[in-house]
């Protein structure tokens, strides 16, 4: 398992960066964490001529927490998310997730750009970005644009960063007071999920006033339900609005068949994780 | 493609050389360095055997090019025992408590145990087999690997209050 | 008593002989990464090869284009099957009397095989150049299923073999089949079957999987052209074996070439065989002139050397109405993977699978086994394991608890109703095997006292009204498996690999100052050799321990033996060593006489010297006749203290344990999770507890990913679906749960110090104990088997099949 050779390049600045992708053009990649990337070139399914290594960018590194609003810098790790304290208080939904993604060493490199710009379906970012409605910052030759998570992702590895842009910042609101859980199955520590759901609810008077389900791993892309959401709305969280939840969930997804396991097992299993990421929810709402 | 000239600093030594960017930073340790502590197990970040530490961080060495790796700062499993040759805690906690067997994962552990209990002075059980859960061991079962750093970390502490 | 002679007690401890947990001495090095293993080797001048494989599991090979791989720079050569078949050596014999393409010889056969070898200067240089080296294949059609593959208009796999109807172990009535091995008396047994009150039958597959140690297969071979020397580093269980085997087919005389096996990162099975890298480098430097190094990545591991298990075992036991069980048929599809190269001893081709009526007095029994090719990687071989013990293991102690259902039975009153008693030992086995010793239902009892079995049950009982409640959506199992092993192979009467008698060897060399050192045919993979075997001498010849050095791997120094496999080491090369030391301690006799000036019989041994028998305080030191051999000229005696000693074991040994585990199972995720486990274990004579304890600690791990979803799975078109750790599954630290150990202590009654070996046991009893406690849990809904691995979608299969999904 040996890459291809190819050219370094370590950009100070996020102008600098956005040229080299440009004027480098399709033999460019951009390499955050690597830990997605480089398990590709070592199998020589990516063969970049240029790898553009975003670790000297200043300041694409970093969580700001103000007013209840979260930025997050593309380059922060998964580790530094699980560890910042102003962003477990606006937002403990993201720590949850983090210490479900890979292991400790992995979670050292691994980057929340990373995890989200490279758009593997297998990726817990995505999903939970879409669960909080986050606004991805795109920087390119013509300058920054904004993408909401849940408009970005196309396909595998297809999303609306075009070839020479770079994903800067990520942003968020925060989620004090809202009910939140990551619900992940997978076999092992390292694995991604068999199926995962992310859930943040709001509850008033008993009966759920507002609430957001995004699933992981259940598609070609992640899966942000509006009709699971829709489904609890209003409801005291029973049975029934459960059932209807996990209807509409299933309704969106569309699992494809691995060594996880057939299609109906992970859309059974899709169920159960969202059950009880409402559930964990609602106990913390 | 052109070689770079790389500087590192490697167990408190200034490294230099020229190599290949894609060089894996596990393969210019043991390679170019001679540096044969860290081991190549699975060589998709699985596994663990390769596990350095890099500028504060366990990384796995068989992830990350040497370009990237350009500038650090790091510490492999040669680099922990102190100057005099005396072991650090965690090498002796490993040999009391038959932590190892083959021997192969075990650089890689105890240089992830050394950071893991850097961060956490007084884990639980449950926080160090978390902790750990970068780094497979086929022999030991990790009951022992456990015990092990679990029975370092007062002996780190001692040490570290010893020092201040 | 001499009050200047410490007590026996204190001197014995000194020592740290049998019994004492002594720190091992191999950690020094491996906790500073001081380790050296074959990739650690650095050559000048050494060069780096790697394998052109297959991505087709059936092809013909129609051309290979090496032009722009040698355009490659640093890149030296690349070979094919023409390059080697003058030599000779495009294809090579392998352990189980099949021969094996070394590269592709116009076909491939299975997914990775080897089809070129390239040569470079680096890693990296070869690496590119494989990119480059172009293959023409044309796909064939792929045959997976051992089953389908006996079909009569099956693809022809081997066309090497059309024709031969005589394989190496008998008559092959089908182009894909390798060979029927029959033992027991099948007419007695289905007329007992026929006859019976009750039968229970099924159909049990232990799923291919694959021993995966932590360090891959390599070597580095280095053909010096001027001494005509070969000297081969590598990852050998068995150096001595490799050696011969490397002479036989290179030619070579054995005496030129020296095999070195440096420390090896875990075995477990994988590193027994002999394959293609090996070959290859050995050519590729004598070619080259260079030394030539070939690493395995993980894929290539996981994909190509070694799988094992893969057994489809038909089973029919039969039992009287109170659960009297009176007879066991079984017969086994195996599958062998495109070339049979299954690592056993040559007259057993299923290895001891006939040890399948497990710890069971079972009057009448019949085992079949079909050899069969399909287009799957070669291997067979004994993942921790003696000889497809754990499959026998795990199909008895699966079809006893599939009688106790039968029964209406506890699986554990089945158990102790038929199990062989004390007083049945030596007892011989309807299969054919003379069981040494044994107490099993002193260790039943006291496992499951330990685990208060009642209390568990009770439990059980409870968490299942409260699911019927819908209280609970989990299920509590409970795993029992009393399992009897057979390892220390072997007899040379009965056992050889490639006519290569499985005797194992042991050479002393007393030093004159008292310490020592110790060479053995044997090899440490992680067992702690240097550290046991001294404690094995320590005890039989009064040296401390701590002052006897250990040496294995190197044929040009140590004596001949078959390498440690089979739990073998401790049965084979553990009484080597006491033997040896027994010789030493006899003339230690004669010295220490001569030096009291008394008659050899009037000095007896006391722990660390020689006495005269009723005046203790009249003795000389281990340490004081060890000078003497050297400086005395003794009448009568050669001067020097050394001693060798081949073991020929007159027997197996049948170490025994009863395993039990607790688990929880969600029904609506197939999530289990493993709260308990209780390992009792009882390998005869106990050599060095801790080292015992990590041996079951680690075959325990390795047990549970087997049961619980480590597999080489191949997809229909014969593409392996788990090729690397992600999909291949190894626990890490969280999924693996905290281990009870505990022991009884039956001695062997033939071997000089009563041990019979544990590195296997808890692989051989931990699988059946996990996989039971998974239907443990569904028991009350009707299953009686499912298929292993139990990982979450099979488990959650079997909870949705049985309704239980709503």
């Amino acid at each position: 398992m040996i890459p291809g050779s190819f050219d370094y390049h370590r950009p100070a600045t996020v102008q600098e960066a956005a040229r080299l992708v440009a004027s480098l053009g399709e033999d460019a990649r951009v390499v955050a964490g690597g830990h997605s990337l480089i398990p590709m070139m070592k199998l020589r399914m990516a063969a970049p001529a240029h790898l553009i290594d975003l670790q000297g960018v200043e300041g694409l590194a970093g969580i700001a927490v103000s007013g209840g609003e979260v930025r997050i810098g593309a380059m922060t790790t998964q580790h530094m998310l699980i560890e910042d304290a102003a962003l477990a208080q606006a937002a403990p939904l993201v720590r949850e997730a983090a210490l479900q993604i890979a292991d400790p060493q992995v979670r050292y490199m691994g980057t929340i750009g990373g995890n989200l710009a490279n758009g593997d379906p297998g990726n817990d970012m995505p999903g939970l970005m879409q669960c909080l409605d986050a606004a991805f910052t795109l920087v390119g030759p013509e300058g920054a644009r904004q993408v909401r998570a849940r408009e970005f992702y196309f396909g595998a590895y297809d999303t609306a960063r075009a070839e020479d842009e770079i994903l800067s910042e990520i942003a968020f609101s925060g989620h004090a007071g809202a009910g939140y859980a990551y619900e992940k199955q997978k076999r092992k520590i390292g694995d991604y999920a068999t199926a995962a759901a992310a859930v943040l609810l709001r509850m008033e008077g008993g009966r759920c006033a507002a609430a957001s389900v995004a699933m992981t791993n259940l598609a070609d892309r992640p899966i942000f339900s509006q009709a699971a959401a829709d489904a609890l709305v209003g409801s005291p969280l029973d049975a029934a609005a459960l059932d209807a939840a996990v209807a509409a969930m299933q309704g969106d997804i569309a699992p494809g068949a691995d060594t996880r396991g057939p299609v109906e097992f992970k859309r059974h299993v899709a169920g159960v994780m969202l059950r009880r990421a409402v559930a964990r929810a609602a106990s913390r709402a | 493609m052109s070689k770079m000239h790389v500087k590192l600093t490697v167990n408190g030594k200034a490294v230099e050389a020229l190599a290949e960017p894609r060089t894996l930073l596990i393969h210019f340790l043991r390679e170019e360095l001679g540096i044969t502590g860290p081991h190549i197990g699975c060589e998709s970040s699985h596994c663990g055997a390769c596990t350095v530490d890099m500028g504060g961080r366990s990384v796995k060495a068989c992830t990350m090019f040497v370009a990237q790796a350009n500038g650090a700062e790091i510490t492999t499993v040669e680099g922990l025992a102190a100057a005099d040759g005396t072991l650090h805690p965690l090498q002796e906690a490993f040999r009391e408590h038959h932590g190892l067997q083959c021997g192969y994962c075990t650089p890689g552990m105890i240089t992830r145990a050394y950071r893991l209990l850097q961060e956490n002075p007084s884990p639980t059980e449950a926080e160090v087999r978390f902790g750990l859960a970068g780094n497979l061991c086929r022999c030991t079962g990790y009951q022992n690997i456990v015990k092990a750093v679990l029975a370092a970390a007062p002996v780190m502490q001692a040490q570290k209050e010893a020092a201040e | 008593m001499n009050e200047m002679i410490p007590p026996a007690g204190d001197r014995a401890a000194a020592l740290k002989g049998l019994g004492s947990s002594r720190k091992r001495v191999e950690d020094v090095r491996f906790t500073q990464g001081k380790g050296a293993y074959v990739d650690d080797i650095k050559l000048k001048d050494m060069v780096f090869g790697d394998f052109v494989r297959s991505p087709y599991a059936h092809a013909r090979v129609v051309s290979v284009n090496k032009e722009a791989a040698l355009a490659v720079p640093g890149v030296i050569a690349v070979l094919t099957a023409e390059d080697l078949a003058p030599l000779g050596l495009h294809w090579m014999p392998t352990l189980a009397g099949d021969r094996q393409m070394v590269l592709a010889d116009g076909k491939v056969l299975y997914q990775g095989q080897e089809v070129a070898f390239v040569v470079a200067e680096n890693r990296y240089a070869c690496a590119d150049a494989i990119e480059l080296v172009e293959v023409d294949y044309e796909a064939l059609p792929v045959v997976t299923d051992p089953f389908k593959a006996l079909e009569p208009d099956a693809p022809v796999l081997r066309e090497d073999l059309a024709g031969k109807t005589e394989g190496a172990h008998g008559p092959r009535r089908h182009h894909n089949h390798i060979f029927l091995w029959e033992q027991g008396d099948r007419a007695a047994t289905e007329a007992v079957i026929d006859g019976a009150d009750v039968v229970a039958e099924e159909r049990i597959h232990y799923h291919r999987t694959h021993p995966c140690p932590l360090e891959t297969c390599g070597c580095v071979a280095s053909m010096d052209k001027i001494t005509g020397k070969l000297t081969l580093w590598g990852t050998f269980q068995a150096p001595h074996a490799v050696r011969t085997v490397a002479s036989l087919i290179s030619g070579i005389a054995e005496h030129n070439i020296r095999v070195i096996s440096p420390d090896i990162g875990g075995g477990f099975g994988n590193k027994v065989g002999v394959y293609p890298g090996y070959v290859c480098s050995i050519v590729a430097s004598i070619v080259t002139g260079r030394p030539v190094k070939w690493v395995e990545d993980r894929m290539d591991n996981l994909m190509t050397t070694a799988f094992a298990r893969d057994y489809w075992m038909d089973g029919r036991i039969a039992a009287t109405k109170d659960g009297r069980i009176t007879g066991l048929w079984c017969h086994v599809t195996a599958d062998h993977g495109g070339f049979d190269a299954c690592a056993d001893p040559t007259k057993f081709p299923a290895g001891f699978f006939n040890i399948c009526t497990g710890s069971y007095d079972i009057p009448v029994a019949y085992v079949g086994v079909d050899g069969v090719y399909t287009n799957k990687a070669p291997g067979g071989v004994a993942y921790r394991c003696s000889f497809r013990v754990t499959e026998a293991a795990y199909f008895i102690e699966r079809m006893v608890d599939i009688l106790a259902i039968k029964l209406g039975m506890d699986p554990v009153e089945l158990r102790l109703k038929n199990f062989i008693r004390k007083d049945q030992f030596p007892y011989h086995s309807a299969l054919g095997w003379e069981y040494d010793s044994g107490d099993y239902h002193t260790a039943m009892e006291q496992a499951l006292a330990a685990v208060d079995y009642k209390g568990l049950r009770a439990e059980q009982a409870e968490r299942l009204e409260a699911f019927k409640r819908g209280e609970s959506r989990s299920l509590m199992g409970v795993g029992v498996a009393f399992f009897t092993e057979i390892v220390g192979a072997g007899p040379v009467k009965n056992c050889d690999i490639l006519g290569l008698g499985m005797f194992d060897s042991c050479e002393i060399r007393i030093h004159p100052t008292g310490s020592a050192i110790a060479r053995l045919g044997t090899i440490s993979q992680g067992q702690g050799h240097a550290t046991t075997f001294a404690q094995i001498l320590a005890s039989e010849i009064g040296i401390p321990a701590d002052d006897i050095t250990v040496e294995e791997g190197d044929t040009d120094t140590a004596p001949y033996g078959l390498g440690t496999y089979g739990s073998r080491s401790t049965p084979v090369a553990g009484a080597a060593t006491a033997m040896a030391g027994r010789k030493i301690r006899a003339k230690a006799q004669m010295i220490a006489a001569y030096l009291l000036e008394v008659h050899d019989d009037d000095v007896e041994f006391d722990v660390d010297r020689f006495q005269i028998k009723g005046a203790p305080e009249r003795f000389k030191t281990m340490k004081e006749i060890a000078f003497a051999a050297y400086n005395q000229a003794i009448p009568g005696l050669e001067p020097g203290l050394e001693a060798v000693s081949y073991y020929d074991p007159p027997n197996m040994t049948y170490p025994f344990g009863a395993y039990i585990c607790v688990m929880d199972v969600d029904v609506d995720t197939g999530v289990c999770d493993v709260r308990r486990v209780y390992a009792l274990d009882d390998c005869g004579t106990r050599i060095n507890p801790m080292i015992i304890e990590g041996q079951v600690h680690g075959g325990l791990t390795e047990a549970l990913a087997i049961a619980m979803g480590q597999e080489i799975a191949y997809d229909e078109d014969g593409n392996v679906t788990t090729g690397t750790l992600m999909d291949f599954f190894i626990p890490t630290a969280v999924e693996t749960p905290h281990y009870e150990t505990d022991h009884t202590v039956t001695p062997s009654p033939h071997h000089p110090i009563g041990a019979k070996g544990v590195g296997e046991s808890p692989n051989v009893g931990g699988v059946p104990m996990f996989s039971n406690a998974v239907m443990d849990a569904f028991k009350p809904f009707g299953l009686t088997h499912a298929h292993m691995p139990h990982d979450h979608w099979r488990v959650w299969r079997i909870a949705n099949g049985l309704g239980l999904h709503g």
